[in-house]
């Protein structure tokens, strides 16, 4: 079918969406039902981890073939100027969607330190819950969880001033380094583009790195846990959150290298590249706010 | 489905028509299969949540424990309400979105077709994972659809994994769905519609899909923070460990309550497309309608802790909610007043999505009174986990969204399938439904102030009388919708050929366009003139 060029792109019939569906739909239920097998007993049957992983495998597959359609439409020039502006509308409110999703995160904290432990601790409004672990100690970073028995204290809390400010100093740096690919990839210099995005993206997996290495810190040295009380959770799950989100940008990150190696987008047409570096820049901003909140205060 | 039998088949031509056999419906990627597909599931969801409400009405029908056991009789309270909100209600504004947006403001389709078919196939996926759940060991959730923990938590079934995983991904397909109507209403508009010109129906959505975007990664946050809770040893939700079963609460609510006016403001949009039409007068105060559907949408973000005025809460928190709820119902009290004034003096005449519509007006005020009622916290105390909360959100979300669904349908249905419906048999469908639906909860406001509980399968003898009522009204509005399903195929199958523009006066794009409508539409944008 030909498309005149200022048209509206309206794709014909695709098989990706329900191919996505059904894998997340396995994806989903495998782990669901692996969860209960931990649940009942010390192991993942066998059919719950077939379902899982056979979900994960379509989902990457699917994803390839979906990207792979946008990309040789891209390249074909299907794409009008106003297809273009779609894209960037979408991607816009993708990542407001995120930005919610962590908001609701440490809305968690913010109730945490400001209401439930010095409640808990016999002071405020509802200060009356004093009497349910009479002695209790509100304190933040929360080291001893009301019920010591159900969730365990913790030894010591992460220092900010050691791998969490490397990790800061790194991501801040990847954001300026996207943007100097960016750059480069505006006035065609395509060797810079290479490096700079090369840069970012190494600096991506270091962080990743030393955020292991801390989470196998916090476990081993410090009892820092999940099952550590509220403070313990509410760390993982920050970090956490972001680092799965710092996993997928660096992901990005290598694919857009690997198009630029092809020799993929113009200097005048790269959205993909774009929506990377929108994304990177994100993650980049999470993790500063992250930094504040849930390390250094 | 009757299939469409147009034979312009060749390659190079733009007005092709749909791919053949069943496929077509899993590939499609053209926003009228998309909305129809939406809708199909919507009544299939309808009548799937419907059949539990009969199975709690039927045990309600007398005092005392008749037909099933207190736990079956929970995970039906907990499945309907679920299934009613995500799988009835939100998709079937959806669907109405995927048919209308593109054909009123002049885009060939959704801005985003592919994305828009995986938003509408993830849901099957998701529901059969959900109703997988009554078929497991221990049973489906039981814990009310407000999932509240720790009965969500530490009490739940296994089953509240797959719960969970299923809510999942219904956020994930409500979040796409909503970005495709947004990324359409500020690109795809015909050239010369501004946003101040757009239908009302559009308005309403636009403001909707913003709503949605923005409240459901806060759902996926707490239903994540539950599988946590559950599977991971955290402490959000648990004291001993210094977090907080309140918070559960405080988290679902800011979800929760944006996500009540989801419900509605689409049906806003249809009954502002509808009463202009057959009164035959423009919109009465259509700026006044937009600042209202922006004003609601904010408003909605700072009023769900009424939800929590008995859980304890400061006094200043109490009073903060209990006003900035009541400020709400300015908005809305403009909306109502713009619909009377549209129909004041207008030509009126009723046809099926007329009565809808004016049953709407007149219904949902009522629940909009109950709901200033409830927002007052001293008497919310009385109120509270009592029928006539019940009563609240029921005429709220009956004779309001669901009426709002129907009556687009009925109103667009000449369009969309190029066949009338019949009048008569929509009459009687209408005036069945309403008076099934009153019989079925008006009598849930006496029952509740006079202290009935909710959620309990058994209650004390003085309520016998009106539970019998409200039974009643409620197979007798159960068995009417199958009229509806009747209405819709005979239509499609036997209807008269429908004119253009089937009602006299109706306004928009997308009566311009012949009817039946080609598979294709607006491929190069109309003319848009403005009429303000
Ligand atoms: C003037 C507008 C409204 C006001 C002032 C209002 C106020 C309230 C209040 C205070 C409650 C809490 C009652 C309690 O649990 O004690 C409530 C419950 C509820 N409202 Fe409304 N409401 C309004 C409109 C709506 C609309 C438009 C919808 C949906 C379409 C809606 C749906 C609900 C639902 C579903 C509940 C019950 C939730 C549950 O506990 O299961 N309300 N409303
Ligand atoms: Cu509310």
């Amino acid at each position: 079918m030909e498309h005149s060029p200022d048209e509206y792109y309206v794709p014909d019939q695709s098989i990706w969406p329900i191919v996505g569906a059904i894998a997340m739909f396995l994806m989903l239920g495998g782990t669901g039902s692996a969860l209960i097998d931990l649940q009942n007993s010390d192991s993942i049957s066998l059919s719950s981890s077939i379902i899982m992983y056979s979900g994960m495998a379509i989902l990457i597959f699917m994803l390839f073939g979906w990207f792979g359609n946008v990309v040789e439409e891209s390249r074909r020039g299907a794409y009008s100027a106003q297809v273009d502006i779609s894209f960037r509308y979408g991607m816009t409110w993708f990542i407001f969607s995120e930005v919610m999703f962590f908001l609701a995160f440490f809305g968690v904290l913010y109730y945490a330190r400001t209401f439930s432990v010095p409640w808990l601790g016999g002071e405020g409004d509802k200060g009356i819950a004093h009497m349910l672990w009479p002695d209790f100690v509100a304190t933040w970073p929360l080291l001893t969880p009301p019920d010591p028995e159900l969730f365990m204290p913790i030894k010591e809390v992460i220092d900010p001033w050691h791998l969490p400010l490397i990790n800061t100093i790194l991501l801040v740096t990847s954001s300026f380094t996207v943007t100097f690919a960016h750059h480069a990839l505006r006035h065609g210099e395509r060797a810079k583009i290479k490096i700079w995005l090369a840069i970012t993206l190494v600096f991506g997996i270091i962080f990743l790195g030393l955020q292991a290495e801390e989470y196998i810190e916090a476990y081993q040295h410090l009892d820092l846990t999940l099952n550590s009380g509220i403070y313990g959770a509410t760390f993982f799950l920050l970090t956490g959150f972001h680092g799965l989100h710092v996993t997928i940008g660096s992901i990005i990150l290598f694919i857009l290298l690997i198009r630029v190696i092809k020799g993929h987008f113009t200097p005048d047409n790269h959205f993909g590249f774009e929506a990377g570096s929108w994304y990177w820049h994100f993650v980049d901003v999470v993790w500063l706010l992250l930094f504040v909140v849930v390390y250094v205060f | 489905m009757s299939e469409q039998t147009l034979t312009l088949d060749d390659h190079e031509h733009h007005e092709h028509g749909p791919a053949k056999g069943l496929l077509r419906w899993v590939f499609t990627t053209n926003h009228k299969d998309i909305g129809t597909l939406y809708l199909i599931f919507s009544l299939t969801m309808f009548f799937i949540g419907g059949m539990m409400a009969m199975v709690i009405r039927a045990e309600l029908f007398q005092p005392g424990l008749q037909l099933v056991e207190p736990g079956f009789f929970n995970q039906m309270t907990t499945m309907h309400g679920l299934i009613m909100v995500f799988g009835a209600v939100m998709p079937g504004f959806v669907g109405l979105a995927n048919w209308q947006i593109p054909l009123m403001v002049g885009a060939p389709d959704m801005a985003l077709p592919r994305m828009n078919n995986w938003s509408f196939w993830i849901l099957p996926f998701a529901f059969t994972m959900l109703l997988s759940t009554l078929f497991m060991d221990g049973g489906a959730p039981d814990f009310g659809w407000t999932f509240y923990a720790p009965l969500s938590t530490t009490y739940a079934p296994p089953s509240v994994t797959f719960f969970i995983f299923a809510i999942h991904m219904m956020g994930i397909s409500s979040i796409m769905g909503a970005m495709n109507i947004i990324v359409t209403l500020f690109n795809m508009r015909a050239p010369g519609m501004s946003l101040m010109q757009m239908p009302m129906f559009a308005w309403s959505w636009l403001i909707t899909a913003f709503l949605l975007v923005a409240v459901m990664p806060v759902l996926a946050a707490v239903v994540t923070m539950m599988l946590m809770d559950i599977h991971f040893a955290t402490s959000f939700f648990s004291a001993a460990g210094g977090g907080d079963p309140v918070l559960f609460q405080h988290i679902f609510w800011f979800f929760g309550h944006p996500e009540v006016y989801i419900m509605i403001l689409p049906a806003f949009g249809v009954v502002s497309q509808i009463l202009p039409t057959f009164s035959r007068k423009p919109l009465f105060g259509y700026h006044s309608m937009v600042y209202a559907l922006i004003a609601i949408a904010i408003l909605s973000f700072v009023v769900w802790a009424h939800h929590m005025f008995t859980v304890g809460m400061p006094i200043g928190g109490q009073l903060f909610f209990m006003y900035s709820t009541m400020l709400i119902a300015v908005p809305t009290g403009v909306k109502i007043f713009n619909w009377v004034a549209t129909m004041f003096k207008g030509s009126l005449s009723f046809e099926t999505p007329m009565l809808f519509a004016v049953a709407f007006v007149v219904l949902f005020t009522i629940g909009g009174f109950s709901g200033i009622m409830l927002a007052i916290a001293p008497i919310d105390f009385q109120y509270q986990d009592t029928y006539f909360v019940v009563a609240h959100f029921h005429y709220v979300l009956v004779p309001g969204a669901v009426f709002g669904i129907v009556a687009g349908v009925y109103y667009w249905l000449p369009k969309w399938c190029g066949k009338m419906y019949d009048e008569s048999l929509g009459k009687t469908h209408f005036w069945l439904s309403f008076i099934g639906l009153n019989l079925t909860f008006f009598p849930m406001h006496f029952v509740g102030l006079a202290g009935m509980p909710r959620r309990i399968p058994d209650y004390s003898l003085q309520f016998a009388d009106f539970n019998m009522m409200a039974s009643m009204g409620a197979f007798l509005f159960g068995a009417s919708q199958l009229v509806f399903v009747y209405l819709v195929i005979k239509a499609i199958r036997t209807g008269e050929k429908a004119a253009q523009v089937p009602w006299e006066s109706a306004e928009g794009l997308e009566w311009t366009l012949p009817t039946p409508l080609p598979y294709h539409t607006f491929t190069t944008p109309p003319v848009f003139e403005s009429k303000l």
